[in-house]
């Protein structure tokens, strides 16, 4: 069984206000090194067999992201 | 006058944006998401809400709802569609209007009345308002921030397809203060604020909403 990994980022011209939050929030907790957050989206998708990456990528990028303000990747787990 | 108005599983403002359509004098119809195709309608409203739970992003399911797929066909071949808040997120992400709806730029749930200003009134839903008529109607949405590329953006603005502005202070992170916008050929109109909301002076902020309703029914009976 193999794992699919998707994940989404908001595009870096987009603004972030949630990565923006966790960035404000870091130092009031004492952790110093964060310099800029992002936050995005991990999906796990389980499949039995070999999947299609081209079917993986065309769900990536119809259903599980919105190409108008955001990228993915997309990698397989054994 | 035949309005169908698309009822999603999470749909809140349907009932109201029925009943606008009641009080401009126009028969309001219910559409259900699951319909596989409707017809003897003359235009469609996709009413705010959280259909399907606004799960993965707000709109991004509804989108592929059986019903969907007629309004996105009869839409592209001239048909009058109106996508109020969470309905104007399904419109950008169906890809019948540019950009796309995110977070609100301090991570809050926005509830109050919005000025506005009227940009374009050549719209099928906006010809009852003036250029530049500002009006209150209520704002109420967590992810109403309109977002989209300069090129888009460029062409928004050359093109004069904002419908409407927020006025003061940006109340969600929108680009340019864009409160809604519209297609090239001015049927479909997206729409952040809730027009619905604002149709009679019993409640809400007074009667400002009613230009939407009034202008499609101006429209149609021409």
């Amino acid at each position: 069984m193999a794992k699919i990994i998707v994940e989404v980022m908001l595009k870096p011209e987009i603004l972030d206000p949630q990565g923006q939050a966790v960035a404000s929030a870091l130092p009031r907790l004492g952790f110093n090194f964060a310099k800029s957050v992002r936050q995005g989206k991990r999906f796990e998708i389980e499949v039995d067999g070999e999947p299609s990456m081209d079917a993986i990528n065309k769900a990536a990028e119809v259903l599980l992201s919105n190409p108008v303000i955001e990228n993915y990747t997309v990698r397989v787990e054994k | 006058m035949r309005i169908g108005v698309v009822t999603f599983p999470g749909s809140l403002d349907d009932r109201d944006a029925q009943r606008a359509v009641r009080e401009a004098g126009g028969e309001a119809v219910a559409l259900w998401h699951g319909d596989s195709s409707f017809n003897n309608v003359d235009a469609v409203i996709l009413p705010g809400g959280f259909s399907y739970g606004d799960y993965l992003r707000c709109g991004a399911i509804s989108r592929f709802a059986p019903v969907m797929t007629d309004v996105i066909e009869k839409a592209k071949s001239g048909l009058p569609v109106l996508g109020i808040c969470n309905g104007f997120q399904i419109l950008c992400e169906s890809h019948l209007l540019p950009g796309a709806l995110t977070r609100n730029k301090d991570l809050h749930f926005i509830c109050k009345d919005q000025e506005l200003e009227i940009l374009n009134n050549k719209t099928l839903w906006t010809s009852d308002y003036q250029a530049g008529q500002h009006i209150t109607i209520p704002l109420k949405n967590g992810e109403g921030s309109f977002q989209c590329d300069d090129e888009t953006l460029n062409m928004l603005e050359s093109e004069g397809r904002i419908v409407a502005r927020y006025v003061g202070e940006n109340p969600n992170g929108s680009r340019n203060l864009i409160a809604g916008i519209t297609n090239e050929r001015g049927n479909i109109v997206g729409l952040m604020p809730h027009p619905e909301h604002a149709i009679e002076d019993l409640c809400g902020p007074g009667t400002d909403g009613l230009g939407f309703f009034n202008s499609i029914l101006k429209a149609m009976v021409k």
